[in-house]
């Protein structure tokens, strides 16, 4: 059974591979063919003209954070649904209830998520 | 699926099991001792992902998807922002390193005692269960007849997990 | 010939491969170039026509002029990761087309070759996880260039494609159910009497919809919203390394569509014409709706994208579940 996975094993290596020749010789292009023009300048990263005020990596609102961990707490229930979604057919009714409440309890915890504000933007 | 049966599976097999158990080994050290804290995040990432090939080889595919899924593609992308989210810990001056090391090392040295004495002398029995094919059907039917209780308490847990995250994060907010 | 014969399997994986990751490639130059001339067109332009017939080579001038690009790296930037994100953001999108079938198998030259590289029995959960992995190439790009522009944008960005995953992977759930199995070609088959878009559209939808987010197109295309972010993430990026985030982004789109013909328009089945072709013309049309898209709908806001996201797409994707149970239970 593992070998099923050695063309994604090799096809994995040859895209790895395509990419970084692919930024390896751009690299080499732009340095054989174009002509550089040393400039400070053109290395202060884009801020609309402007000179750069402050740190580029600030702190962030904490609503990102928020949304990284809801994520996961519904990616593990997406895990669960997978398994239980393929053997349905078998299971019927019992496959209902059970998923049933399963999803409930998740639908009240997403209510009380959205009662709370956490899904609202400032 | 091309035949691989004139191939010398077993030998292929062993050298890229011996690949990813050095990958993980080398990431999961480099994860307590490089100095940039985002750097050894990266590195767990890259340890996570290695155990996923892991379980592929442990003929556990469905585990080895849902170690990238969750582990790879959500768990590391918390980590991710939590290091981005506090400024101070982005300082590269300020090491991996704080005045509590000796109790670590301590608890480090004794787990790995302990670790070690099991390596040691356990027996390491093969099991002879015929490895399944369909594990996914398997594991769906297990979940909501033999193991239907545990399945339901998880979505409890899941349930005071969100909670939790709610209250940290508002309290956070708050104050 | 004899000593060689082992490795036969192994060169076919190899060349399989490659085909994959050209064709991938020149697919992704000539959905530009059609994104480019229908755009024209709907905007009563004419568009790229310079260069050859029709403007049929605009993509290779565009890619002698991207390699020969200056490189800048900005001088804030993190040089190892900097460099390296394009490579993290194009990597999993080259492989999550790994397992999407173009058709049966056929024979060249007395081997049997199957039109996919496998066909793994968690298929659809491995587009999903590389679908996840996605992210990294976005945060590690906006991270690494020290620029306040690539920073938010790439924040924005993974906020919204981590909440639009979910939708997205609930919505095939309805799918799964009906097939019986995560294998993509064996999805095909199950809808052999009836495309599962007859009885599953709304989870068709939900799909569609969530992938618009999830590749970052418009109206989505929050993380580019070039009037407030320059251009989100890569905005610090130049020549193949810059090419690169565009070729992940138009790839995604490619795989989103195979998966959207593979779950939902029974793959590469219908009559008359080859099962490749079928599946070339399914998601051509699929390209072809994401280039409408873009040029009729205007972009949202990000607080109601995401609470469209959270508030409307999820709860939905779950209804649409628990309703086909019971439609099948009642059904038998």
């Amino acid at each position: 059974m593992p070998e099923d996975y050695l063309p994604i094993l090799i096809y994995f290596l040859i895209a790895v591979g395509f990419a970084l020749a692919g930024i390896a010789t751009s690299h080499l292009l732009s340095f054989l063919f174009v002509r550089r023009r040393a400039a400070k300048d053109k290395l202060i990263p884009y801020e609309s003209g402007m000179l750069p005020q402050g740190p580029a990596r600030r702190r962030f609102h904490v609503q990102f954070y928020l949304v990284a961990v809801l994520f996961i707490l519904f990616d593990i229930e997406i895990v669960f649904l997978f398994p239980w979604a393929v053997v349905f057919r078998e299971l019927q009714i019992l496959g209902l209830i059970e998923m049933g409440l399963f999803i409930l309890v998740l639908f009240l915890g997403l209510i009380y998520v959205w009662k709370k504000g956490a899904l609202e933007w400032e | 699926m091309p035949p691989f049966e004139n191939l010398p599976t077993d030998l292929v097999l062993q050298g890229i099991f011996l690949l990813v158990a050095g990958l993980i080994v080398v990431a999961a050290v480099a994860v307590v001792t490089l100095r940039n804290i985002f750097h050894s995040a990266l590195a767990l990432i890259l340890c996570f992902s290695a155990v996923a090939g892991l379980y592929i080889l442990l003929e556990a595919p469905f585990v080895a998807a849902v170690q990238v899924l969750i582990y790879v593609g959500a768990i590391s992308v918390l980590i991710l922002f939590a290091v981005m989210l506090t400024e101070r810990v982005m300082d590269p001056k300020m090491g991996a390193r704080n005045e509590q090391w000796w109790l670590g090392l301590l608890l480090t040295a004794i787990a790995a005692t302990g670790l070690g004495a099991i390596v040691g002398f356990a027996p390491w029995p093969l099991s002879k269960a015929p490895i399944i094919n369909d594990q996914i059907t398997a594991l769906g039917k297990e979940f909501l007849t033999t193991y239907v209780l545990p399945f339901e308490v998880a979505s409890l847990l899941l349930l005071m997990a969100l909670l939790g995250a709610i209250i940290i994060a508002r309290e956070k907010e708050g104050g | 010939m004899e000593l060689l014969s082992p490795l036969v399997p192994i060169l076919i994986i190899v060349i399989k491969s490659g085909v994959a990751i050209f064709a991938l490639v020149t697919a992704f130059a000539y959905a530009v170039w059609i994104e480019r001339r229908v755009m024209a067109r709907m905007q009563s332009r004419i568009g790229p026509n310079r260069a050859g017939p029709f403007g049929l080579l605009q993509p290779l001038a565009d890619a002698v002029k991207v390699l020969l690009k200056e490189e800048i790296i900005p001088q804030d930037a993190k040089v190892p990761i900097y460099l390296l994100a394009p490579a993290v953001s194009l990597v999993p999108a080259l492989l999550s087309f790994a397992v999407v079938p173009i058709g049966p198998e056929i024979e060249i030259l007395g081997q049997k070759i199957t039109l996919y590289l496998a066909d793994l029995n968690v298929g659809v959960l491995y587009v999903f996880a590389l679908a996840s992995v996605g992210v990294y190439g976005i945060v590690l790009a906006g991270w690494s260039s020290g620029s306040k522009y690539s920073f938010l944008g790439a924040l924005r960005s993974s906020a919204q494609m981590l909440s639009y995953e979910l939708p997205l992977g609930l919505s095939v759930v309805g799918a799964l159910m009906l097939a019986g199995t995560l294998s993509l070609v064996q999805l095909v088959e199950a809808q052999k009497n009836a495309w599962f878009i007859l009885l599953q559209p709304l989870g068709f939808l939900i799909f569609i919809v969530s992938a618009v987010a999830e590749v970052n197109r418009a109206p989505f295309d929050l993380p580019e919203a070039e009037t407030e972010l320059v251009a989100g993430y890569h905005t610090e990026y130049t020549s193949i390394k810059w090419a690169f985030f565009y070729m992940a982004e138009y790839i995604n789109m490619i795989v989103v569509s195979s998966i959207a013909v593979t779950l939902f328009f029974g793959g590469w089945q219908g009559p008359f014409f080859p099962p490749a072709v079928w599946y070339f013309l399914k998601v051509a049309a699929f390209i072809f709706l994401f280039i409408w898209l873009r040029a009729t709908l205007p972009r949202l806001r990000y607080d109601r994208l995401m609470q469209f996201g959270w508030k409307i797409l999820l709860p939905l994707s779950l209804v649409n579940i628990i309703a086909t149970a019971a439609i099948m239970v009642w059904q038998g």
